[in-house]
């Protein structure tokens, strides 16, 4: 049994900050009428950032019980709740960057199913409760590198997937842990449409090596900002994976498998020569179509903001070069 | 009824073509300088610079498919005034597309000179736009009536490559993608339709060339 977690810090409604600044602005954008006049102006909504209008549909998110950052986390800037919760790459929901906060709400979140198995003694379930309560949680704020060449600061809120996966008991001979993401394509209209979901085959599917998976980096993430995902960020629970691309942080997982085989990931299969299985954030490595030697970092402060920066090896977490050793990272992108 | 008002040409009066004229600069123009004042102030959204790509792109994309379908519209339709937009239409695609080229220069790489030589060199989708907004940029300069006076027959071929201009634009859109499947598809089949009209053109004419060479070429044979 887990020892029962007594929290170190407990989040007020007003300390999220964050959020509470972008309703005040959303409420001024309306009176002035901006959003009315955006209509008219265009109807792909993508092309104004200020049009989703997420007001009918707000979503529960329940404050939680976590310790704090500790030594995992940076002091850099974070990344303001409505632009981590605003851009995100979920194609299940749409290929556009908003499609996700206009979309996503349709996702049952609870009850939800996690099951652990494969190459394990004890396999087991979690329920929609226990993925918040069996392990104690920590908060996380870790640098997001997408591979499109942007970042983020984020504060998760999660557990090592290590502990996860002792929990099951590994057999010695499982090498690779496979992810798998929900299909439910009458939640998801990406998954319904071939066009809406960007022609990928679902569900989504990832993988990590299994020392990648047991390094304490590696986090199970729950929440954001001090609560609960919402689920255009993956809820009710989501891979983190700092020093890889963005891609590889798989969201709202319902299996985990551990295997003696490569798993097959899905941008891999998508397109092999742009994406590999490794994923590692490389400044050395490009992708075919753009440079990934710097990055912009989404911090706030609009158009003339200088938030380019040097994209870092391993995304600046060098703690896990070791993993690679002898390889050559250029082959193994 | 609507087919008996078709009958007549349906002319502009002056004072309705500067009212339409009017409308498209405040529009057209309005949306690009609102749109950048709301970036200015961070209010498009997680990333200014991404919405400013798209949205400078893709209406660039749209203004250009727009100018393309007026001169069917004049010819298909009794109003033959659409032609007098085209020019206008024609030079906004080039102020958005240059929109766009700005963005990716200041906001997008932040003048970081070497790094946007070597991208516009080795991304192949990005010397496709560039090249694009290159043919933009002659057909722009060269719009002025007494230019195109002086140029006669050779500006109307330049005009012509706009052809390769929205193909070279919808090809770096779908490039510029993560996935083939989206909404460039969506472009290509309306271009494909807005230039129809022209194909069946373009293909006559080509039958009459060919047709002519044989012509010439039978003549030929009888006068040896
Ligand atoms: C030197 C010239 C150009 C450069 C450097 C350039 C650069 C870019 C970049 C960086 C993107 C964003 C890709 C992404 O991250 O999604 C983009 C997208 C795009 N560009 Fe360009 N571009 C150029 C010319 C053009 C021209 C001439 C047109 C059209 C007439 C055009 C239309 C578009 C469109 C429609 C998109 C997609 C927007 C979206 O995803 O919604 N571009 N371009």
């Amino acid at each position: 049994m887990p020892k029962r977690f007594s929290p170190s810090v407990k989040l007020t409604e007003n300390e999220v900050t964050d959020e509470s600044v972008y309703r005040q602005r959303r409420t001024l954008l309306k009176s002035m009428g901006f959003l009315g006049a955006s209509t008219l102006l265009s109807s792909k909504a993508s092309a104004f950032g200020w049009f989703d209008d997420d007001d009918e549909k707000k979503i529960q998110r329940e404050a939680l019980d976590f310790s704090p950052a500790g030594k995992y986390s940076t002091a850099a800037k974070k990344t303001p709740y409505d632009k981590v919760s605003g851009y995100n790459n979920f194609y299940e929901f749409g290929t556009g960057k908003d499609d996700p906060a206009e979309y996503a709400h349709n996702m049952e979140t609870d009850p939800w199913s996690l099951k652990i198995d494969g190459m394990v003694e004890k396999p087991f379930t979690l329920d929609h409760a226990s993925l918040t309560s069996k392990f104690p949680l920590q908060e996380r704020i870790y640098r997001l590198r997408c591979v499109e060449a942007w970042s983020m600061v984020i504060p998760w809120v999660g557990f090592e997937l290590g502990a996860l996966i002792r929990q099951a008991r590994p057999l010695s001979s499982a090498r690779y842990v496979a992810f798998q993401t929900l299909y439910a394509p009458e939640q998801m209209r990406g998954q319904n449409s071939r066009f809406i979901g960007g022609g990928v085959d679902y569900p989504y599917v990832e993988g990590l090596r299994l020392d990648e998976a047991m390094h304490p980096l590696t986090l199970m993430a729950v929440g954001l900002y001090g609560k609960t995902l919402p689920p255009q960020n993956g809820a009710p629970i989501r891979l983190v994976v700092p020093w890889k691309y963005g891609f590889k942080s798989i969201k709202s997982i319902v299996r985990i498998t551990l295997t003696d085989k490569e798993p097959p990931t899905t941008w891999n299969k998508l397109a092999p020569n742009e994406y590999g299985f490794y994923a590692n954030v490389n400044p050395n490595v490009d992708h075919p179509r753009w440079s990934q030697a710097s990055e912009r970092r989404i911090a706030g402060g609009g158009l003339l903001s200088r938030n380019r920066i040097d994209t870092e090896l391993f995304n600046g977490y060098e703690e896990v070069a070791s993993l690679y050793k002898d390889m050559d990272l250029k082959k193994y992108y | 009824m609507a087919f008996r008002l078709f009958k007549k040409p349906a002319r502009l009066t002056k004072a309705q073509l500067l009212t339409g004229k009017s409308m498209v600069h405040i529009l057209v123009l309005g949306a690009l300088v609102w749109q950048f004042v709301m970036g200015f102030t961070d209010n498009l959204g997680a990333d200014p610079v991404q919405a400013l790509l798209n949205f400078t792109g893709l209406h660039a994309i749209h203004i250009l498919l727009l100018t393309l379908c007026l001169s069917p519209l004049a010819q298909l339709t009794p109003c033959g005034d659409f032609i007098r937009y085209r020019r206008m239409l024609g030079v906004y695609t080039f102020i958005y597309a240059l929109a766009h080229f700005a963005t990716y220069i200041l906001f997008e790489l932040q003048l970081d000179w070497p790094l946007i030589g070597s991208e516009l060199i080795e991304r192949p989708y990005i010397s496709v736009g560039f090249v694009a907004l290159l043919l933009l940029l002659a057909m722009a300069v060269t719009s002025f009536d007494r230019l195109r006076k002086k140029m006669g027959r050779r500006w109307q071929s330049l005009h012509n490559t706009v052809y390769l201009a929205i193909l070279l634009a919808l090809l770096h859109y779908s490039w510029s993608q993560k996935t083939v499947l989206a909404d460039p598809l969506l472009y290509w089949f309306a271009a494909f339709v807005i230039l129809l009209p022209r194909m069946k053109r373009w293909y006559q004419s080509l039958q009459r060339k060919s047709d002519g060479k044989k012509k010439h070429k039978t003549t030929a044979t009888r006068t040896t």
